[in-house]
């Protein structure tokens, strides 16, 4: 069953995203918000794990949330998908559940 | 009269997802006023804190890193980054605010505050002060 998974904590801070991958399955879907879209960056420390998990989850980032911090969506991993609020929305909806990982 | 301690402020955490950075920049520029001698750390998660290129007006919240200009202005231009903080970020000195201070003993030459340190050196930093606060 596709399900949405919400992180927004910094991976160099927390183990939300390192635990997100480990136990989402499949075809889930993940977005990255508030300090989680440092995590959607390139050549940090965790972006190999975000990469290895491309094959079988999809990223987002959510574009509001990268431009407040200063991240320029060049520095993204290629293949993480930016969308606005309502595409937050339409994520959330697509999916039968959304799973928090606070 | 000697009332002068060195100050030494820990930034450790990203700018909006809690309120650490905002507090620490406030009670920094407090410590300021009262002329105290004030160095600061950004590392780990904290040197976002100093990221170029911020704008939060699609969140409604204020955007504080302009202030982190107003620094030299104050007398606080001893400003350290962990190298190795940056490199697990993958960033580098550029992708920071262009902080500096004008040098009052070399003819009020533009200088810059950010030093890029190692955690070695930052070790050393942190043990040469009077006063330590964390955020």
């Amino acid at each position: 069953m596709p399900m949405l998974h919400t992180i927004n904590k910094s991976p160099f801070e927390r183990g939300a995203l390192e635990s997100c991958i480990r136990l989402a399955t499949k075809g889930s879907s993940v977005i990255l918000i508030e300090d989680g879209v440092y995590g959607a960056t390139k050549g940090t420390n965790a972006s190999s794990m975000v990469e290895n998990a491309m094959k079988d989850l999809s990223f987002f980032v959510l574009g509001s949330d990268l431009k407040a911090r200063g991240v320029d969506e060049s520095r993204l991993i290629d293949g993480v998908t930016v969308v606005d609020y309502s595409g937050f929305v339409k994520l959330s909806v697509e999916n039968d559940k959304v799973q928090s990982w606070l | 009269m000697s009332d002068t301690k060195k100050f030494l402020f820990v930034n450790r955490k990203a700018p909006y997802g809690t309120i650490y950075a905002w507090e620490s920049l406030e009670v920094i520029l407090i410590s300021a006023a009262f002329e105290q001698d004030v160095s600061l750390i950004f590392c780990d998660d904290g040197v976002y804190q100093i990221a170029k290129g911020q704008d939060t007006s699609e969140l409604g919240i204020k955007n504080f890193s302009p202030t982190y200009n107003a620094l030299g202005d104050y007398d606080i231009n001893k400003i350290y980054v962990e190298k190795e903080s940056l490199d697990a970020r993958g960033l580098t000195v550029d992708d920071l605010l262009k902080l500096t201070y004008e040098d009052e003993d070399d003819d009020w030459a533009e200088k810059d505050s950010i030093h890029v340190v190692s955690s070695a050196e930052l070790a050393e930093i942190m043990d040469q002060q009077d006063v330590v606060l964390s955020f």
